[in-house]
């Protein structure tokens, strides 16, 4: 029986010295084939007495499973090496960059738009819009600014060749005209913003010919000061995201609001760098009203019955102070340089569920 | 507007500090702007007496003073010609700052004698150009006492911004009364005495106009003086005409000057012997001009208020006065003017003229019209004061324009504006401090608007006064109502459309550029715009001068631009107005694209390539697709505008005539004008074209019906003319059967030689979905057939074997 063991430790010795799947299969057959010197073994098992063979048989199906595993383990050993083999040769580099993909960015003044939408939505204020090009009506008269009233002058007007009802067309300067389109066409109570483009002829390093506003109107019977206190301290502090943002109120004058407030938000000037909030200097930031009850006569609203008031704010003046943008000539040269710095991740979308503002 | 301390307390009388007055002036609304103390930067020089002077032992021009602070000697050197025993000097010591000279003074040496200190001159100081020798101080100034104070240079001066509505801040009685109502001390009584007249007026005055021009200049008050000396004005007066950045002239034009800004009321003076005649104050007549006291000449038409002679006009009515009549240094007699002009005619005047003055300024938001006889009695008192002489009589034309507007201030208005309670007795008195004379009533006031307050128009204006005094602080917060606790949509659809489109050309690859709603009329015309209606009448520059046509132009530019500094590359978009015509119907909101440059230039993985037409039809098309358009109803043709390459832009229609949508390559001539060496695209949308989605139709979907039978995909390969359309084909194949076929694809395009001549081979690929049950290989067949002899009669073309 010695002859077995022995006999078993030499092929398992091949076994583990065969290297090829080939040369697994040839030792396979020599001693498990057909006529294999195993299964020739085991024939020869018939030839035995029966005690004898009964031992030896024993013996014979103990080598034959061990030579079976181990050639069946060497098999799976092989075929691992030879993947391990084939995926070494198909190694790269993956420090190589990826193929680009070009996602473009937004603008600072539509995200600022839609920041201010996003919270002024919240307060129950809906979107209106209205031409850029306007008539004089609009623009000046019934927002309580005859010709040749002094508020005119600092308006900067661009005039149009064309003319309506004898007056040159104008480039609206303000958003306002949207005030006045929106209570001809509708009833109170009305509680609308409207951003948009406006015009001033004027241009150096504070002025651009063109810039956004962002008007606000309402009108109801009961809306006063307090409330317009209240909404417009609620903006300050959600728009540039600070809680106890200083807000103050400062009377000033604008023709088409009785009274009027220019508001201001609390800022620092540390070496020549601007931060918004606790600080000893104020920021000039919007300016507000109540509406003059001139200006809703002249819309056909009973200035007895309704009151409310109004703001605007430049949306580049406001994105410019919360995003630290220096220059505002530079959000109309179409940099591509600076949209990729200043510009806003399109998925990015203001909500005040998220962070309106971010 | 700049005053100065000193100068507000001749008409308020308080104990509050500087620093109160200007948050108070700021808190109702006459906003600060600064507050400055010009004595701040000297404040650290002092008063020193010259004790003993003597020459220098080794310069001929510098002298050795022995100046003494009031306890101790210094030995000072000094060179100027005025430095001599017995004066008072300004004395700078070692380590401090002299403004003048932009230097701290050290310790020095000079020509050998040890100096210990400077003894200061005007320019050194900082205060003026004078150099001609030191500062001599007269006065009985304490020695090593504050030389800022003995200059008169402590005078806090503020500087406030007046808003067009305040003409009567325009004067600093104004400022002060405004001051007092709101609690800052009173204001100070204002003593007006008539001038006794000791001698006769040779000029009359005549007010001339037509009835309907009667405003122009309803009330003129003057007075003749003779024998007066118009020399220089005393310090006190220059000094303050200078702190508030005025240069002092002569006596009479700076006392003109001081009562514009003391009262807001501008006053001229003639030299009474260079006037012919009597004076009368008419209408202009064209063709007549002025060399005014700016030194320049202006043309008048026939609409601008002069006061003139028998010659010719004198001066131009609340603007600015001629220079012929104008006082000099050798003015004996003058005539005083002190007139009330309508604020609109002199406002028009200014411009046409296009000529600014502290005058028109000021009458232009209107003047007291009641403070005409107080005005001219205060300045003749002045002028008497400071230039001697004899006074005529008050020379009196025409009748003050009529005032006393009333209004009445419900009592509960205040609360339904303000939105706060201030007790009756408060406001009561803040409308008595401004000068509205209320007298109470059952339910409110009756309020006489004061003359000088030409803004106040109704109620609305009375409870601003009320609660700008009182304090916008104290107005409490309050939050809207809201009605529901959600707010309604702030959007419509078109307005989120139109936010979604942005953000997904952004996610696309475009990067988002606003760019001006102008542009030159050169790029304009290029554009298919060009418009006379669209022109600017003043544009800022010529590159800025129309509105523009369409966004393509601009878009353009900017890649034009980013491709000069080294971004060759690039795709913008913008989502913006564009102007057909002045009419808010022409104006439309267009979302536009361009695209320049390669793809993949610089890749290791893939091909580089030029960007191409079918990458903006694709920008186009997946926007369309992302906001729920079925772009299968689209048809695309060739009718194009001009800017575009004719063989290579296509137009997007909804139906026959509605165009949503251009896209191509910009037109190679235009390309080329404006600079570029290569091509590029770009696509617009029109989103006002596009409809809505219906309203009212509720949030569900439609029923989806997924098919268990396998869906079959046929391959075709057809040869056709070579100007044949891809879209024909596929269209022809889409109406074989339209339940079955389920997606048609170009996937190949070949052409070759091998084909034919003027031919090209298109593979088609066409899905086919069974309904009802597998499809069997005759069914296949059948509807192949079809496809194949659809092609044949519609487009004449064949299979390719």
């Amino acid at each position: 029986m010695e002859d077995i063991e022995a006999l078993k430790n030499s092929i398992i010795l091949a076994i583990s010295e065969t290297t090829s799947p080939d040369g697994l299969e040839e030792l396979r057959v020599f001693e498990l084939g057909k006529s294999g010197r195993i299964t020739n073994m085991m024939k020869s098992l018939g030839n035995m007495r029966e005690i004898e063979r009964k031992i030896a048989g024993k013996e014979l199906n103990i080598l034959k499973q061990s030579v079976s595993g181990a050639i069946e383990k060497k098999k799976q050993s092989l075929l691992e090496s030879k993947i391990n083999e084939k995926l070494e040769l198909e190694r790269i580099d993956v420090t190589l960059p990826p193929r680009a993909q070009t996602i473009g960015k937004i603008h600072p003044i539509s995200q600022t738009i839609d920041e201010v939408v996003s919270i002024f939505g919240e307060m129950g204020f809906s979107v209106a819009e209205g031409p850029d090009i306007e008539e004089d009506w609009y623009n000046f008269t019934a927002l309580n600014i005859p010709p040749d009233h002094p508020a005119r002058q600092e308006h900067d007007t661009f005039y149009l060749e064309a003319k309506s009802k004898g007056e040159r067309m104008v480039l609206r300067t303000h958003t306002s005209p949207v005030q006045v389109r929106t209570m001809e066409s509708s009833s109170p109570p009305i509680r609308i913003i409207v951003p948009g483009r406006t015009y001033r002829c004027d241009h150096d390093s504070t002025h651009s010919p063109m810039f956004h506003q962002v008007e606000g109107l309402v009108v109801d019977e009961s809306t006063n000061m307090s409330h317009l206190k209240g909404c417009l301290i609620e903006f300050c502090r959600a728009f540039f995201s600070i809680e106890d943002l200083p807000v103050r109120f400062r009377p000033s004058y604008f023709p088409f609001t009785e009274p009027s407030a220019e508001v201001d938000i609390g800022c620092s000037i540390t070496e020549g760098t601007l931060k918004i909030g606790h600080g000893d200097k104020w920021m000039e930031i919007l300016g507000s009203g109540m509406v003059n009850p001139r200006v809703l006569e002249n819309c056909g609203i009973d200035s007895k019955k309704y009151q409310g008031f109004a703001f605007g704010m430049g949306i580049e003046r406001i994105s410019m102070l919360k995003y630290g943008i220096p220059d505002l000539r530079t959000f109309y040269d179409s940099d591509i340089r600076w949209m990729r710095h200043y510009g806003f991740r399109c998925l990015d979308v203001p909500t005040m569920v998220g962070k309106a503002a971010r | 507007m700049k005053f100065t301390h000193s100068w507000l307390m001749d008409h308020l009388e308080t104990d509050s500090t500087s620093e109160e007055i200007a948050n108070t002036l700021t808190k109702i609304g006459l906003e600060i702007e600064n507050v400055t103390n010009p004595g701040d930067f000297i404040k650290e020089f002092i008063v020193v007496s010259v004790d003993k002077v003597s020459k220098h032992p080794n310069a001929d021009r510098l002298k050795i003073c022995l100046v003494n602070n009031g306890e101790e000697n210094y030995e000072v050197v000094c060179g100027a010609p005025n430095a001599r025993e017995g004066i008072k000097g300004v004395l700078a010591r070692e380590g401090q700052f002299i403004p003048g000279l932009d230097l701290k003074l050290k310790k020095s040496e000079i020509r050998g004698v040890v100096s210990n200190g400077m003894l200061l001159s005007e320019k050194e100081l900082g205060i003026s150009d004078e150099h001609e020798g030191i500062v001599e101080l007269s006065g009985n100034f304490a020695l090593g006492s504050s030389a800022a104070n003995a200059l008169g240079l402590s005078d806090i001066v503020y500087e406030i911004a007046i808003t067009p509505n305040r003409g009567d801040c325009l004067g600093i009685r104004g400022v002060a009364r405004d001051l007092a109502a709101a609690g800052i001390g009173t204001l100070k009584p204002l003593d007006v005495k008539p001038v006794k007249p000791s001698t006769g007026s040779p000029i009359a005055v005549n007010i001339d106009f037509d009835e309907e021009d009667k405003s122009a200049c309803p009330y003129f008050v003057g007075r003749y003086f003779r024998n007066v000396n118009n020399g220089e004005s005393p310090d006190w007066l220059k000094r303050r005409l200078l702190s508030v950045g005025l240069r002092p002239i002569s006596v009479l034009v700076d006392i003109t000057n001081y009562f514009t800004f003391t009262f807001g009321r501008p006053l001229h003076v003639f030299d009474a012997d260079k006037v012919s005649g009597n004076i009368v104050v008419r209408l202009s007549k064209k063709g007549e001009n002025l060399l005014a006291l700016d030194g320049k000449n202006y043309d008048l038409d026939d609409e601008m208020t002069v006061i003139a002679d028998e010659k010719r006009p004198e001066a131009l009515a609340g603007v600015m006065g001629g220079e012929l009549s104008g006082c000099t240094s050798d003015t004996k007699n003058v005539f005083l003017e002190a007139a009330y002009f309508d604020p609109i005619r002199t406002a028009i005047t200014g411009r046409k003229l296009n000529l600014q003055s502290d005058a028109r300024f000021r009458f232009e938001r209107g003047i007291d019209p009641l403070f005409q006889r107080p005005g001219a009695e205060l300045a003749s008192q002045m002028i008497l004061d400071l230039c001697g002489g004899q006074a005529s009589d008050l020379i009196v034309a025409g009748n003050p324009p009529s005032i006393g507007k009333k209004n009445f201030l419900r009592e509960d208005r205040v609360k339904k504006l303000g939105g706060v309670d201030i007790p009756s007795e408060k406001i009561e008195s803040i409308l008595l401090k401004l000068g509205f004379e209320p007298t109470k009533s059952r339910d409110g006031w009756n309020c006489i608007t004061p003359s000088w307050r030409h803004d106040i128009e109704g109620e609305a204006d009375l409870v601003e006064e009320v609660l700008r005094i009182y304090g916008f602080d104290k107005i409490p917060t309050n939050q809207l109502d809201f009605g529901n606790i959600l707010p309604t949509p702030a959007v419509n659809t078109s307005q989120e459309r139109r936010s979604f489109v942005r953000r997904f050309l952004a996610l696309r690859g475009l990067t988002e550029a606003v760019t001006f709603s102008f542009l030159s009329e050169e790029l304009a015309s290029m554009f298919g715009g060009g418009k006379t209606d669209l022109k600017l009448v003043n544009p800022i520059s010529s590159d800025l001068s129309i509105m523009r046509p369409n966004v393509v132009a601009n878009l353009l530019s900017a890649l034009g631009r980013n491709s000069d500094r080294g971004q060759g590359n690039g795709a913008l978009f913008e989502v913006g107005p564009q102007f057909q015509g002045t009419a808010p119907s022409d104006q439309s909101i267009v979302a536009s694209g361009v695209r320049i440059g390669k793809i993949n230039e610089h890749s290791w993985l893939e091909e580089s390539r030029n960007i191409d037409i079918f990458d903006v039809k694709a920008d186009l098309l997946e926007t369309l697709t992302a906001i729920e358009i079925n772009i299968n109803n689209l048809s695309i043709s060739r009718d194009t505008p001009s800017y575009y390459h004719p063989g290579r832009s296509g137009s997007i229609k909804m139906g026959p005539k509605n165009i949503v949508g251009f896209f191509g390559e910009i037109h190679p001539s235009i390309l080329s004008n404006m600079g570029f060496r290569s091509r590029a695209v770009a696509f617009e949308l029109f989103l006002d074209n596009i409809p809505l989605p219906k309203t009212g139709k509720g949030f569900t979907k439609e029923f989806l019906e997924l098919s268990p039978y396998q869906a079959v995909e046929r391959d075709f390969a057809f040869t056709v003319d070579i100007d044949r359309d891809s879209d024909q084909i596929v269209s022809a194949i889409r109406a074989v059967d339209k339940k079955l076929i389920k997606e048609v694809l170009v996937f190949d395009l070949f052409v070759d030689g091998t084909i034919g001549k003027n031919k090209k081979s298109i593979g088609i690929r066409v899905q086919l979905q069974p309904l009802e049950a597998t499809f069997s290989d005759k069914e296949i067949d059948d509807i192949s057939q079809k496809i194949v002899d659809s092609i044949r009669e519609k487009v004449g073309g064949e299979l390719r074997k």
